[in-house]
């Protein structure tokens, strides 16, 4: 054997002894957004700044009859023309950003509360707790959300509170599902038997081990969820059920604009637009998302 | 005469790329050949590249790795830089890849037949009739229950081993030129190993086929390679022939290796237990207990597993308990621990009964009895770190916070041979012995009397392995904590246990003090048991398959009866008549050494004196065999 190889061998062993040494600290994992991904946190960016500042910068009040005449293309400081009471489009659809993100918001942020709290409780007790609310999470879900919202609302009336709360109840079911195939899955991990053999309670289960687990799949579910939402209300507005004129929303401004189609006018199209750069920036963010955490949130959802 | 040669590697580097666009080269130039019906081993720890290269065979990385230099030469051709068309069809078509573990390898929805004869006519090697013909025959050469028949089975239909050996039928139905098998039987019981390991080798010499064999045991090489191939972090450290690296090492890596493959389990293994931590009554103690699953009806479990067990662990002594998987081993720790109440019987601590269900129990009682958990992976939560982890039952049980949990989490840290800073880290950002380290130092940081450790070194590396025994024997000195360890292996359980529990389908056959257990009289299943643990020895495998326990003991499963002795089936010296409808009497040997059987314990005696012989004879003949051959 040369010298050469002898020290070499000897290195080894030297290695051998020290095998368990320290392996270099990963780089922090933190999730880069694709171009189309930064384009899309801009877009959302916008409307929530929109959502905030909105009646400072809108150049009418959303109710002002200022144009000289209804359905107009732009002119001077009508930037987007007039709707059908010759109002003027941007400004109500400045306003109207309020009304939609903001009920969208609220909503699944609610449903979000009371789909967790729920699935993550049946996940844990199993049994009879699991069982009661899960058929009924199954009764809510065969109904048509839209038919669902719009039984809620004809029998109590059009507030916001009420469009708030349905479209939380509405959504929390699908929430609840996720949260409860989240919650089997963890609470059958070893790590959680061994809190339990610790003598653990519940909630110390639910807080440390459970929820911190569940937390990424539930996170970019929440951009899915709320989508979902925004295009609910602008539906029910759109049908006349939702934010009552004469507040402005871009669900009902759609329906209000409708028939200026006929004359050529935008008015309808640029909240339909509205609507859509805002829900579509909201999807990318999430499949980018969940793109890098290895698709694992395909796989979570039901 | 130089045979063919079929395949060949020559200076082959693979590496990876991390994100600052640096190399990290993970295979850095491996040069060997393989001859028409050779089998070469690699062989090495997690980490030496041995996958990385076997998968190179196929012209295949795995996501993230590239192909840096080198050739991989098939029939003189050269895989590397064939078209990925060429590629596909010299995967499983030539090249066959035998995964690890076979029931993921198998589709549950899909017979096995169908499996098995798919690639072989996928890429027009066969057609489906001759393919089914022949998938027939190799079930026939790989000694299969029911060969005409099994292939219209599914995968949950038939055992582990069996799965484990018609996935070398999968790879073999294409008459491909070389098999891959990446570690075919790391995750199976020695039994089960064995009946595996004759098949293939059977097969092998049968189809006259080449193989690559990736395994980290040496003594599973010592009985399939011809030719082993010794590799550390990427590089050969040495290679030739198998008699010539298991007979004559000359690396000391090679030699480091073989320093940790497991023994043979003989008397005299164990250690000592100094007298410091008596005490009168056991730490823990389980009674005439009966338990099992699906709910209890009249005292009676639906699915019984452990039918009146009766064990007894000692202050500051280990206990180790050993059989095939679905003995119940497991199922035991976890009555102990109170994760599944017992149907009946008693569970007592210090002397004291417990309640069954661990809500019931108080939390002193917890606090004294610590579960540990097989999969470090698993048992880890994946969102606290280190600090937090061991910091719960500091502050659980013993209501440290802040400073002083921080103190005392570094204290455990260091008892566990780890250095401080583990503490704000991740459980992914350590390797397995560390993350098994961290497993252990949670149930320590509880204080406990009795250590409950469920196969705890079975998914580790024969070092790192070696390594956690070190430091549990050494926590146990230290700290004169008892331990239940469970474990399928043998020869680790001999060498660290103090007292063997020996289970089969749930009843305890043998118990006593490990030098007792390990010498003759042997419990029938204690003697398979110990002929089953491979040895470092070219031809163990032949030797072993001559004596009688092996003949009726391998290839059978374990099945739970409720009436005689459930080991009947498997047992070469079974009393017709008796044993399988009468519970076998204890038979009471010397210090505390029990056997449950219905032979006399002259009996079992002869029976071991003629197993020797036979062996004795075997040898000899071996011996004049070789004479000829030699002159």
């Amino acid at each position: 054997m040369t010298e050469e190889n002898k020290t070499k061998e000897e290195e080894v062993i030297a290695k051998l002894d020290t095998f368990d040494e320290l392996p270099d600290a990963p780089p922090k994992r933190r999730i880069k957004l694709s171009w189309v991904g930064k384009i899309s946190v801009a877009v959302v960016a916008f409307w929530l700044v929109i959502c905030i500042i909105g009646p400072s910068i809108a150049p009418y009040h959303e109710m002002d009859m200022e144009g000289d005449d209804s359905f107009l293309d732009a002119y001077d400081n009508f930037y987007l023309g007039t709707d059908y009471l010759g109002r003027d489009t941007l400004s109500r659809i400045i306003y109207g950003a309020r009304n939609t993100i903001g009920i969208s918001l609220a909503s699944t942020l609610l449903a979000y509360l009371m789909g967790i709290t729920l699935g993550i409780l049946a996940a844990v007790k199993g049994g009879w707790i699991d069982m009661g609310i899960s058929r009924v999470n199954d009764a809510i879900l065969a109904l048509p959300t839209i038919m669902l919202g719009l039984i809620v609302i004809a029998a109590l009336g059009s507030s916001i509170a009420i469009l708030v709360g349905t479209a939380a109840v509405i959504y929390a079911t699908s929430v609840f599902r996720i949260a409860r195939a989240l919650g089997q899955d963890i609470m059958v991990q070893d790590f959680v038997e061994a809190a339990k053999a610790r003598g653990e309670g519940v909630w110390w289960i639910i807080r440390a081990e459970v929820l911190p687990n569940a937390a990424m799949p539930l996170a970019t579910d929440f951009g899915l969820r709320l989508v979902f939402v925004v295009l609910f209300i602008s539906s029910l507005s759109f049908l006349g059920l939702g934010v009552q004129p004469p507040a402005s929303d871009w669900g009902s401004m759609v329906r209000e604009n409708l028939q200026g189609l006929t004359y050529g006018s935008y008015a309808a199209i640029w909240p339909a637009f509205a609507i859509a750069t805002f829900t579509i920036a909201i999807n990318l963010i999430v499949d980018d998302i969940s793109a890098k955490s290895g698709g694992s949130l395909a796989k979570k959802m039901v | 005469m130089e045979k063919e040669k079929l395949f060949e590697i020559k200076d082959l580097r693979i590496s990876a790329y991390n994100e600052q666009k640096e190399e990290i080269r993970i295979v850095k130039g491996v040069t060997f050949d393989i001859h028409k019906g050779e089998v070469v081993a690699l062989i090495g720890e997690s980490g030496s590249g041995k996958t990385t290269i076997s998968l190179g065979s196929l012209a295949y990385t795995k996501p993230g790795l590239h192909f840096t230099g080198g050739e991989v030469l098939l029939h003189g051709q050269d895989v590397l830089s064939m078209s990925p068309i060429e590629q596909r069809e010299l995967r499983g078509a030539r090249v066959a890849y035998l995964a690890q573990s076979a029931a993921a390898t198998f589709n549950p929805a899909i017979t096995i037949g169908e499996q098995v004869t798919e690639s072989a006519v996928l890429h027009g090697v066969l057609t489906q009739e001759e393919a089914t013909k022949r998938a027939v025959e190799l079930y026939h050469a790989l000694e299969l229950p029911d060969a005409d028949r099994i292939g219209f089975r599914y995968p949950h239909q038939v055992s582990g081993g069996q799965l484990q050996r018609l996935m070398a039928a999968m790879a073999l139905c294409g008459n491909p030129d070389l098999m891959v098998l990446d570690e075919p039987t790391t995750a199976l019981d020695v039994t089960t190993q064995i009946e595996v390991l004759k098949a293939f080798k059977k097969v092998i010499r049968e189809e006259n086929s080449a193989a690559i064999y990736v395994t980290h045991d040496l003594a599973v090489v010592a009985q399939v390679a011809d030719h082993i191939v010794v590799l550390y972090g990427g590089e050969i450290m040495e290679q030739g022939s198998a008699d010539q690296i298991i007979n004559h090492p000359t690396h000391a890596y090679t030699k480091r290796l073989m320093a940790a493959v497991r023994p043979t389990p003989t008397a005299g293994m164990g250690t000592a237990v100094g007298s410091e931590h008596d005490r009168k009554v056991p730490a823990i103690e389980v009674k005439d207990m009966t338990a099992g699953y699906g709910g209890i009806v009249d005292n009676e479990p639906k699915v019984p597993i452990l039918r009146d067990v009766s064990v007894k662990v000692e202050n500051a002594h280990v206990v180790g308990v050993i059989g095939e998987s679905g003995c119940g081993k497991s199922t035991l720790a976890r009555v102990m621990a109170g994760l599944l109440p017992q149907a009946r019987g008693d569970v007592l601590l210090d002397g004291n009964d417990l309640e069954g269900s661990l809500h019931d129990r108080n939390l002193e009682e917890l606090q004294k009895i610590q579960f540990v958990f097989q999969m470090a992976d698993t048992a880890l939560n994946p969102k606290q770190v280190i600090g937090d982890i061991i910091g719960r039952p500091l502050e659980f049980y013993h209501g440290y916070k802040g400073k002083e949990k921080h103190a005392k989490v570094v204290e455990i840290l260091d008892m566990v041979e780890l250095p401080a800073e583990f503490a704000t880290r991740y459980p992914m950002e350590l390797s397995g012995g560390q993350k098994q380290r961290i497993n252990m130092a949670r149930s320590l940081a509880a204080n406990p009397e009795v250590m409950l450790c469920d196969e705890v070194t079975s998914a580790l590396d024969s070092i790192v392995g070696a390594n956690v025994i070190k430091l549990l024997t050494a926590l146990r000195d230290k700290t004169g904590v008892s331990f239940v360890f469970i474990s399928h292996d043998l020869s680790t359980v001999a060498s660290f246990a103090d007292e063997i529990v020996v289970l089969y389908a749930g009843r305890v056959v043998e118990q006593g003090p490990t030098d007792e257990v390990l010498t003759p009289p042997f419990h029938p299943y204690t003697r398979l048991l110990i002929s089953s643990v491979p040895e470092m020895r070219i031809g163990w495998l032949e030797d072993t398959m001559n004596k009688r326990e092996m003949a009726v003991g391998i290839a059978k499963g374990v099945e739970i009866t409720k009436v005689g002795c459930p080991f009947f089936n498997r047992c070469p010296m079974g009393i017709d008549g008796t044993c399988e409808s009468e519970s076998p009497p204890i038979r009471v040997l010397n210090d505390g050494h029990e056997i449950a059987c219905h032979r006399t314990v002259e009996e079992l005696e002869a029976a071991e004196a003629e197993t020797q012989q036979i062996l004795h004879g075997y040898e000899r003949i071996g011996e004049d065999k070789q004479l000829p051959s030699a002159g």
